[in-house]
């Protein structure tokens, strides 16, 4: 033992003020254990700078401010034009691949219904009329903010056939549980 | 001892000199922080019972929506707002007077914070619960509550903020009356950077509150949802990071009260809390991932805390915890092998069993699942599905809450002056509630992957025009199961933990030395002693570990093995989140 531990010894509790000297260096599987830490930390921040050169499924970033009611004349139009029926009141909208495709979240649906072909990717142009909406696509598991006054641009790739849901996952009102909305893959 | 103060009951007027610990005692800080505490645990058995009929409703309790709604929006205001802060208002008085050896500073005013916090507490509520105020938590705007909900949340987290300026009051009291001499202890220490994290949280939190009361009052027009939401989740993250910072003080305290150890390497504890005080509150920034408005750099200098540099404060925390239990046990000769520590551990001894419980899920699900929701492109997979619920459990119930519920076994014996009640409930309890939130958390965290939505009332969609039928068939329904049994058991163990707390603080005998393990902690025997022949942080030399001479130049061998068994889980589940989100459509 070194003088200084048997004239200041550490009081052995965290709850009491430590010894004059608490900084006595790093022991050595700190050390160890503190660069390989370090070392996760770094590959945990360039990971996402990786999946950016790497992955196909990446956070969309493009946005624009938009007024409620410019965005839902704009969504109102785009579905006249390339309407092909209806669901219980819901209009179905078939628009051509490499179009732009207006999805308007309200209280308590989403409109309009889209059918979107296989493998072609589509500029989703998503805003709220209203209040804040949480654009969920299920079973594929994609999640996004729909906020009112923003116009959020999704560029969505459908790779499977079939019929999907929307579903809203951000708490809008008394019938958030009513919230629906859908997406058919079509070849 | 020359690093304690022996304290003068002659030169501290007011103060008496507490039995069990030896500290001295400020009546009006005993008496402000027990009031505290005891006003957040009501509130805990509020939230617990709240709890009950959300998750009973999944499984067909008659509740109308409106209600389910309401319930939840007050569940969740008075569990993450409520009864966190109030029992951390009580640890701060506690921290700065009783373990300071110092008076209570300003005590008059002390009480007027709490009754403004308990009026904020009573105007949410009734707000909240009559339906003025079904807006949730979060209250987004463009929803509308009534202005008394918004002037509710203002006075009380108002109010917290004088709160910690007292504890800072009380701080810069005793360093000027010399009521300790050099360092604040290791907790007091935590304590403080919880409370430097509740200032930036507190004030960013009162602007987009500020914000809503004023348009609710007629002052604004209209409030810009993303402008409402950074300012939100300063707070609405921020007070979670102070739970985390309070929790780990607390965890630091737990070792004391049940083993009497202390960290290999205080120093590198103190950094990994600056760590956390510079760099925690970035992180925040994950809420607003798949928000539009944001650029890519903006998000991941945020969301990654710069670097991770708070994840590296808690991963230097997830050593030197279990290192500390590991070193204090070899001290004792308690050990053999590398993990004989471990099977020698006080597990009966509630404080302990909290502890590594706390400490076990908060690493392992917690924290890990944090950093994969906070991951850029992750967070799609994510974002507001019941995974987030599950992960936000894991950290505030499983983790800050039993951590909290760990050390009242050992504080409301000393401020109430009274022998616990039920000693043997009080063994079981963190067993209880840890196993019931395990549960619950899984199954979240698993139902999330399924995709189902948060605070959705009716999975079944029967009402909604385009019909959504995948969470009322295949495997969701019985994962909803599970969440609701988990919630069952928690709140079972709640109910332990709330009868032990009233039946001490009513029917427990009086008395002025409680526990005898107190002393330890508090090191009354060391000062007795004058500490002559124990002490120092390099006692391994000379003990038989029955270790072999390989491991023989670690400090804490067994603790580097579970923390490196720790990181290959952390790579694993992270490397697996990538997996699922390379299945999914390509999107950007």
């Amino acid at each position: 033992m070194t003088d200084t531990q048997e004239h200041d010894p550490a009081p052995r509790s965290t709850l009491l003020p430590p010894p004059k000297r608490w900084w006595g260096g790093i022991g050595p599987d700190e050390r160890r254990w503190l660069s390989i830490a370090f070392v996760w930390c770094l590959i945990l921040f360039s990971g996402m700078y990786i999946w950016m050169g790497i992955g196909d499924q990446q956070t969309p970033i493009e946005s624009y401010r938009i007024d409620r009611d410019t965005f839902q004349a704009e969504a109102e139009e785009f579905m006249a034009a390339y309407a092909v029926g209806e669901e219980d009141g819901i209009p179905v909208v078939a628009p051509p691949p490499g179009e732009d495709v207006y999805l308007q979240a309200s209280q308590f649906q989403f409109r309009p219904i889209l059918e979107l072909q296989r493998g072609h990717t589509y500029r989703l142009l998503v805003s709220s009329t209203d209040v804040q909406h949480g654009l969920s696509l299920q079973p594929v598991n994609l999640n996004f903010q729909v906020l009112p006054g923003y116009l959020y641009v999704i560029r969505l790739t459908p790779d499977e056939l079939g019929e999907f849901s929307l579903v809203c996952n951000e708490y809008c009102g008394l019938g958030h549980h009513v919230m629906t909305g859908k997406i058919a893959v079509v070849d | 001892m020359a690093t304690t103060v022996d304290p003068k009951p002659s030169e501290a007027p007011g103060l008496r000199k507490c039995a069990a610990t030896g500290f001295l005692v400020d009546e009006r800080g005993r008496q402000l922080a027990l009031a505290n505490a005891v006003a957040g645990v009501v509130l805990l058995a509020l939230g617990g019972a709240m709890a009950v009929v959300i998750a009973l409703q999944r499984q067909g309790l008659p509740v109308s929506d409106d209600w389910w709604y309401r319930l939840l929006a007050s569940h969740g205001a008075t569990m993450l707002l409520f009864w966190l802060l109030l029992f951390e208002v009580a640890a701060l008085y506690w921290g700065s007077t009783m373990l300071l050896n110092t008076r209570m500073r300003v005590p008059r005013l002390a009480w007027g914070v709490f009754g403004a916090m308990l009026l904020g507490v009573a105007l949410a509520q009734w707000a909240m619960l009559t339906g003025r105020a079904t807006v949730m938590f979060t209250a987004y705007p463009p929803l509308e509550a009534h202005s008394l909900y918004y002037l509710g949340v203002l006075l009380f987290a108002g109010g917290a903020l004088v709160a910690i300026g007292i504890f800072f009051a009380n701080l810069v009291g005793a360093k000027r009356d010399g009521s300790y001499v050099g360092s604040l202890p290791l907790v007091v220490y935590g304590f403080m950077a919880a409370a430097v994290i509740g200032v930036y949280s507190l004030v960013t939190g009162a602007v987009a509150y500020g914000l809503l009361f004023a348009q609710s009052v007629g002052l604004l027009d209209s409030v810009d949802p993303a402008t409402y939401r950074l300012f939100f989740w300063g707070i609405g993250h921020g007070a979670q990071q102070v739970n985390l910072a309070a929790m780990v003080a607390v965890w630091y305290a737990l070792i004391a009260f049940t083993l009497g150890g202390r960290p290999v390497n205080e120093g590198l504890s103190r950094f990994a809390f600056l760590l956390y005080i510079a760099f925690i509150h970035l992180g925040a920034v994950h809420h607003l991932l798949v928000d539009p408005g944001l650029g890519t750099s903006h998000r991941i200098m945020n969301t990654s805390y710069l670097l991770y540099l708070a994840v590296l404060a808690s991963l230097i925390h997830a050593f030197s915890i279990p290192a500390a239990i590991e070193v204090a046990q070899r001290e004792r000769n308690r050990s053999r092998g590398l993990f004989g520590w471990l099977l020698r551990a006080p597990w009966r001894e509630p404080g302990f069993s909290s502890l590594v419980l706390s400490l076990v899920w908060f690493g392992f699900i917690a924290g890990v699942t944090g950093v994969l929701m906070g991951t850029m492109q992750l967070n799609m997979l994510i974002h507001n599905t019941l995974f987030v619920v599950g992960h936000f459990h894991a950290t505030v119930v499983s983790g800050t809450t039993l951590a909290f519920m760990g050390i009242s076994y050992y504080l409301l014996p000393l401020l109430a002056g009274r022998r616990l009640v039920g000693a043997t409930m009080a063994r079981w309890q963190p067993y209880v509630f840890a196993g019931g939130v395990a549960l619950l958390t899984l199954a979240m965290l698993l139902a999330g992957r399924l995709g189902v939505p948060r605070r959705v009332a009716d999975l079944s969609y029967e009402n909604a025009p385009v019909a959504v039928d995948m969470f009322a068939t295949g495997q969701t329904p019985t994962v909803m199961v599970l969440v609701s049994v988990g919630a069952l058991f928690a709140v079972i163990g709640g109910i332990m933990f709330v009868w032990v707390m009233v039946a001490t603080l009513l029917k427990g005998e009086r008395t002025d030395r409680p526990d005898t393990a107190l002393l330890h902690a508090f090191g009354a025997q060391e000062r007795e002693r004058g500490a002559s022949e124990e002490g120092g942080a390099a006692m391994l030399t000379g003990h038989d570990n029955g270790l072999s001479a390989r491991w023989e130049r670690f400090e804490a061998p067994g603790t580097y093995l579970i923390v490196l068994v720790f990181l290959a889980w952390f790579v694993a589940m992270y490397l697996l989140a990538h997996f699922n989100l390379a299945q999914t459509w390509p999107v950007g």
